[in-house]
């Protein structure tokens, strides 16, 4: 058989296997359950709180916004991987391995991709029980909810990567969560968009995270709903041209950075990485 | 020759240390040290590389050289292995072992000079090498989730492309947990190992691929004794079949002398010795020391022909001899004097 072919299938099932792993284990376990069910927690207390004239719960907006960024937070489970993943050699071990890199990324891809799947669904199933008004009987929601998932992934995923490979260690990627939380604050997940002022608005449709809640809110929320939105548009053009050009980035950087970044890679460096990481916790 | 103690001029040992010794225990733990290297004599490695004169070059290392900034860490390192060969690296720290053995492994760029391993220049190697080329890295928490036998199983999944008439690859999983005595861990989670369990799961990792060519960097740093005789064990089974090359860096001249077919002394970005530990021992320090008593009378010689002298006492004086006690300049002493001389110079 090719070899590619070869690491693909052993990345393929790398994936599955982690992501078994990661669901047959308490403190992971803990993990997935933690977020879904906070969201949960939220969107209940919200779910009869209504918005404006719309006629809509804002617990019913929320719910799919909710979805809509979780799966953007996928980019920082891929880079909060990538960066443990290099730091305690994992990929060394790959790049030891003829097409290592192909299987550990690939294998990356699936296992952060079905921990997404899983998250989503423990929060979507009990939340459509919990909020009225949402617009799941109809076939073309769950399409549309795929697609924008599908495109979401190619647009996060490889940024996610590219953001891994620039942090050193573990610990400096916490630096990360503060610019992406203020970036939740302002992308129109808890509250609409339309009601922030529009300078704010305009920083937030650069990024990914307004585009997923809206493609999600566009796929589960009834065609009414729309007028809460800019422009009173689902905007399905403009949210494959953004997460397209985020796609395109991602996929044109990722290969580059990561190349570097493995080409660095060799037994002492990571030697070097545990000394320092023995040190913090001695 | 009557009367005379010629071949050899003896002279009566000093006989402060005619009474410091005790020949007995002394004696036995001497030759106990000898034994490794007897076996060692009628390895296969040795036998295969004493009829086979030609064998194949597996290691070519002609005038590397690592600079980083202004400073030479390698200055000019000429090596080579052939199949089979089990070498050793010796060296103080710094020396530039771990980074020869990173720019053989294709992991590090060199500034210049020849590499060639397996017949390519690692720099520019493909997957298809990598495939015949086996690393044992020192494992920390990675893969800890993963049960021992499904890790190997699955990184031997990406040498099955690369399998060939004369070697199947990869190892099979569970014969490879055997080999390496992990039979009872088979199942157990990485991050259950203990420290030397884990190290035996590194070589294994190693090894999955069935390489032509094994890098191990300080393998045994930081092993409890049980561990270090248990991994000193798997690579002397490694290395009894023969199949497989083996380039190990160590600290412990104890351990090179017992592994290596032969020893490289790098210091100052050079090699500074090549050789087996007997033959270094002999360059360097140069004579062993010979003891035996006669007559009640104890007498001392150094020599560089010990077993002759020994063969010369018996058929000169023989039950006279008693005590016979030789002792070959260790591999420490030679160690430590060729690191004094090339600082010094």
């Amino acid at each position: 058989m090719n070899p590619t072919t070869v690491a693909w299938r052993a990345g393929w099932s790398r994936g599955l296997i982690e992501l078994r792993q990661s669901l047959t284990n308490a403190g992971d376990l803990v993990n997935h359950f933690f977020w879904p069910s906070l969201m949960l927690i939220t969107t209940f207390f919200l779910r009869d709180v209504s918005f404006g004239q719309s006629g809509f719960s804002l617990g019913t907006l929320v719910m799919p916004s909710i979805l809509g960024m979780n799966a953007a937070m996928s980019m920082m489970t891929m880079s909060q991987q990538l960066t443990a993943d290099r730091e305690d050699g994992t990929l060394l071990r790959a790049k030891a391995t003829p097409n290592g890199m192909v299987g550990y990324l690939l294998g990356k891809i699936v296992s952060v991709s079905g921990g997404l799947l899983v998250h989503l669904a423990i929060f979507l199933i009990p939340g459509m029980f919990l909020v009225s008004g949402l617009a799941i009987g109809d076939p073309g929601s769950w399409l549309t909810l795929s697609w924008v998932l599908a495109l979401g992934l190619v647009a996060t995923l490889p940024i996610g990567a590219v953001l891994g490979s620039a942090f050193v260690s573990a610990r400096s990627q916490g630096l990360l969560t503060l610019p992406i939380l203020g970036m939740i604050a302002i992308s129109g997940i808890f509250y609409p968009l339309t009601v922030l002022p529009e300078w704010v608005q305009w920083i937030a449709q650069a990024f990914p995270i307004y585009w997923l809640g809206l493609g999600m809110r566009s796929a589960l929320l009834p065609d009414s709903a729309v007028t809460v939105e800019i422009g009173e548009s689902w905007r399905h053009l403009e949210t494959i041209g953004v997460l397209g050009a985020w796609a395109v980035l991602g996929l044109l950087l990722a290969p580059i950075v990561l190349r570097r970044m493995a080409r660095r890679e060799s037994g002492s460096s990571v030697a070097e990485r545990r000394e320092k990481a023995l040190q913090r916790i001695g | 020759m009557p009367g005379a103690e010629i071949p050899v001029s003896e002279e009566p040992a000093d006989p402060s240390a005619a009474v410091a010794r005790t020949p007995g225990r002394e004696g036995v733990m001497r030759f106990g040290r000898v034994q490794p290297r007897e076996k060692a004599l009628h390895h296969p490695n040795h036998m295969k590389g004493e009829t086979m004169a030609t064998s194949e070059v597996v290691l070519d290392v002609d005038g590397l050289r690592m600079r980083y900034g202004t400073t030479d860490v390698l200055r000019e390192v000429n090596f080579r292995a052939h199949h089979g060969e089990v070498l050793c690296l010796l060296g103080p720290n710094g020396a530039g072992k771990t980074t020869s053995i990173e720019i053989m492994e294709g992991f590090r760029l060199r500034s210049a000079g020849r590499v060639e391993v397996l017949g390519t220049d690692p720099a520019h190697a493909d997957e298809h090498w990598r495939a015949r080329v086996g690393i044992v890295l020192q494992s920390w928490r990675d893969h800890g989730k993963w049960r021992v036998r499904e890790l190997l199983e699955h990184l031997g999944l990406y040498y099955t492309a690369y399998s060939t008439q004369s070697i199947k690859r990869p190892w099979n999983a569970d014969q490879l947990v055997a080999a390496v005595g992990l039979t009872e861990q088979a199942d157990k989670k990485v991050r259950m190992l203990s420290g030397g369990q884990r190290r035996r799961l590194d070589v294994a990792i190693g090894l999955v691929g069935r390489p032509e060519l094994v890098f191990l960097d300080e393998p045994t740093a930081g092993l409890d004794p049980v561990a270090r005789r248990g991994f000193h064990e798997l690579v002397e089974g490694l290395a009894a079949a023969g199949e497989t090359t083996i380039l190990l860096t160590t600290h412990d001249l104890n351990e090179a002398e017992k592994l290596a077919d032969r020893i490289l002394v790098l210091d100052g970005g050079q090699i500074i010795a090549d050789g087996t530990a007997a033959e270094l021992a002999r360059q360097i320090a140069g004579q062993d020391e010979v003891r035996w008593t006669r007559d009640g009378q104890s007498f001392r010689q150094s020599t560089t022909e010990s077993t002759r002298l020994a063969f010369d006492l018996f058929k000169q004086y023989g039950e006279e001899i008693e005590n016979l006690e030789v002792t070959r300049a260790s591999l420490e002493d030679t160690y430590l004097s060729l690191v004094h001389q090339a600082e010094s110079r």
